[in-house]
């Protein structure tokens, strides 16, 4: 794989290492892989019990899965590079709201995901520029990018106009969505989900195996020695944070075309930071990401549906504030327990000296 | 002196230009006139007594959110909960402020501002005390904790403090008694004379006082700090517990001398502006009053803008967007006035992003 870096020299092995040390088993990962037999036994469980509404809640998991996996992608290719990127919450209603308006305007939901997209890449640039070039501060930047898309889109926003079409709908992949359990909350799916699942797969790969995962986590960790083997450390910073914002603009194109179906405003409600923890608490790889987007999407699909059939006597805004008390405690106890470690350089800009 | 003060407010002025001069294009690319929209922005905002009350009272919150952002910056911290810290404090305030009747004034205002400051106080404590004890990156946990807030003001004011008199269906407490009113003399609301004094106040604790300087200098360098013996882990939690007792008290105020009650969702989105205030006082705590000024001043005119030109309020926002990205990446600015970027300009201190966490 070519990568945007420059120089055709191997970067240092031995950052791979840090990689590799991970799939040993650790007791921490003993413990997340426990975890993961008591889910599915549980979920069998409900399943045996109650069909439908377990159907509805996995379907549900998945739907909200989707948004924060491709936020919190989005979120590592930056952190891995060294960029902070706080800013996904912009992007995600950004785009979400230029692929509402082009879809609607041009009737193809597929021109309005090219939308989206174009205005994550343009979002993700913007981001590059402050931070990389302009050396602003990477938390500042990162507001404004919110700040600013707030602003835009409750200017912009008319409250007249809808999709006047259908949403995305749901594509059976033939046998497989006949499958107990999992089959349709992961066979049964519109485009968007699909699209997500292989770009989840494929980005693993590509940033723990390829030339260019190296080099990204090699000018996020030491610039200064990434420099010295020859790669152009500015250079890949501003392709990575902005590549990485077309993802979260594949985000909000899902949020506008395929999860919800119109635009409201400040519709991305806090996901785009709750993408920021799923991807802490999936340890920067797009695998660990999508499995703790999974149980952050578990937490809101179950808040759906209390909402909806009042189960349980709890009132809807103490469920409301599950997502967000989960996300509080997995930060902490990351801290507390955790032996996570950040990328070295990260949040620091890298002048060229 | 003045030369200092020139150089200083050199960025935030041009800033401030800028946001305004494309906030005109704008205007002009959706076909109104310039002229007549910003005049009327500034006659609704100081034509009149009671144009200047409203952008007194919308200054007020600004001031108290611009400086729960600007105390926690001097420690090194991103306070980006000034919203759930604001709301608990308009809450509670409004609760002690209906709850307790036949309080003399003297007793019931200030206790009503207390609950509502002790409120947001220990709203920003959390966020301080996770950072300190776990490492918990304090931008991720107040967001959180914004939401959290929001969701438990609502339900507040949804059920336990429902204002329960004749047909009331909205998620409202019942007005405060008149003995937790803040009183307004003329155009003068008396929550903003609170306000400058809370700036004075901050510049007196962070610059003259052996705590300020503390503070200062885990902002400064955390390790260094702690190798002098500070307790690094002691200054993040007060420091986020002040500056969540201040956006608190700009939330009490709001209840007690504005809505005369709390209602869920009206504050919504006045504490994230205190961001663009810190950022465009330099994070010094008596600049954040002009800062507030300002922009009260555009929000407190832009219902008279809309009525007599047309332009939708929300240009506002796109206007304080832009004049927070002009602040924030200084160097376009510099850029264009043709300033030289001195290392030891005050606009090349605005740092946070490497203390990622840790």
């Amino acid at each position: 794989m070519t990568a945007p870096g420059g120089a055709a020299t191997r970067p240092d092995l031995a950052l791979a290492s840090r990689d590799a040390g991970l799939r040993g088993w650790s007791p921490q990962r003993m413990w997340s892989v426990a975890g993961a037999v008591v889910l599915v036994a549980l979920v069998w469980g409900f399943y045996a019990w109650d069909g439908a509404q377990t159907t509805a809640v996995l379907g549900g998991t998945v739907r909200a899965a989707t948004l924060l996996v491709l936020g919190a992608m989005c979120g590592m290719i930056g952190e891995r590079s060294g960029i902070v990127n706080i800013g996904i919450e912009g992007q995600f209603l950004m785009s979400a709201f230029t692929a509402f308006t082009v879809a609607s305007m041009s009737g193809s939901l597929f021109l309005g995901v090219v939308a989206g997209v174009s205005t994550g890449l343009a979002m993700g640039w913007m981001l590059a520029a402050m931070s990389v070039g302009l050396r602003t501060d990477q938390i500042i930047a990162g507001t404004v990018l919110n700040i600013a898309a707030l602003g835009l889109t409750s200017f912009f926003y008319d409250r007249g106009r809808s999709l006047g079409q259908p949403k995305y709908q749901s594509i059976e992949l033939g046998p497989l969505a006949d499958l107990p359990v999992v089959g349709t909350a992961l066979f049964n799916r519109p485009p968007l989900t699909y699209l997500a699942l292989v770009l989840v797969v494929v980005l693993h790969v590509l940033l723990l195996r390829s030339v260019w995962g190296m080099r990204t986590t090699a000018i996020g960790e030491h610039p200064g020695a990434a420099a010295t083997v020859g790669i152009d450390v500015i250079r890949l910073r501003y392709w990575n944070v902005t590549l990485a914002g077309g993802l979260a603009g594949l985000g909000g194109a899902y949020l506008a075309l395929e999860s919800v179906g119109t635009f409201t405003r400040a519709m991305s409600g806090g996901r785009g930071f709750l993408a920021l923890a799923v991807m802490i608490f999936g340890r920067r790889t797009p695998l660990g990401a999508y499995a703790a987007a999974l149980f952050f999407g578990f937490t809101t699909a179950l808040q759906g549906q209390f909402q909806l059939n009042d189960t349980f006597d709890i009132p809807a805004q103490f469920v409301g504030m599950l997502p967000f008390v989960v996300t509080i405690i997995v930060v902490a106890a990351a801290g507390l327990f955790g032996r996570m470690r950040d990328p070295a350089a990260l949040g620091q800009p890298y002048e060229v000296r | 002196m003045t030369r200092t003060v020139l150089r200083a407010a050199a960025v935030p002025l041009a800033s401030v230009v800028l946001g305004l001069l494309l906030g005109a294009v704008l205007i002009t690319v959706q076909g109104h006139s310039v002229l007549s929209a910003y005049g009327a922005l500034v006659l609704g905002g100081a034509g009149d007594a009671d144009a200047l009350l409203r952008t007194l009272q919308k200054a007020t919150p600004l001031v108290f959110g611009g400086l729960a952002v600007a105390f926690a910056f001097k420690a090194g911290l991103f306070n980006i909960g000034g919203q759930g810290q604001l709301l608990v404090g308009a809450a509670f305030a409004a609760g002690v402020g209906f709850g307790l009747e036949g309080v003399p004034l003297v007793v019931h205002l200030p206790l009503a501002l207390l609950v509502g400051g002790a409120a947001g106080a220990a709203w920003g404590a959390i966020a301080g005390v996770l950072k300190a004890t776990s490492g918990a990156h304090e931008v991720i946990v107040t967001i959180m904790l914004n939401f959290v807030a929001g969701n438990l003001t609502d339900w507040l004011a949804a059920n336990p403090w429902q204002d329960r008199s004749g047909s009331n269906i909205i998620a409202r407490t019942p007005l405060v008694e008149p003995s937790a009113e803040i009183p307004t003399w003329g155009w003068l609301p008396a929550g903003f004379v609170l306000a400058v004094m809370a700036a004075f106040a901050c510049w007196f604790i962070l610059e003259r006082t052996t705590y300020g300087f503390e503070v200062r200098s885990v902002g400064a360098n955390r390790h260094a700090a702690r190798y002098a013996g500070i307790s690094v882990g002691w200054i993040m939690a007060s420091t986020m517990a002040v500056a969540g007792l201040l956006a608190g008290l700009g939330g009490a105020i709001e209840s007690l001398g504005v809505d005369g009650r709390f209602e869920a969702g009206v504050n919504v989105g006045l504490g994230f502006e205190g961001i663009t205030i810190a950022l465009l006082a330099r994070t010094n705590p008596i600049a954040v009053i002009p800062a507030g000024l300002l922009v009260g001043l555009m929000e407190a005119g832009a219902a008279k803008m809309q009525f007599e030109s047309g332009v939708a309020p929300e240009i506002i926002d796109v206007i304080q967007a832009l004049i927070l990205l002009f602040v924030a990446a200084p160097l376009i600015v510099r850029w264009l006035l043709r300033l030289r970027d001195r290392p030891d300009a005050p606009d090349r201190r605005l740092t946070l992003g490497a203390g990622w966490g840790r």
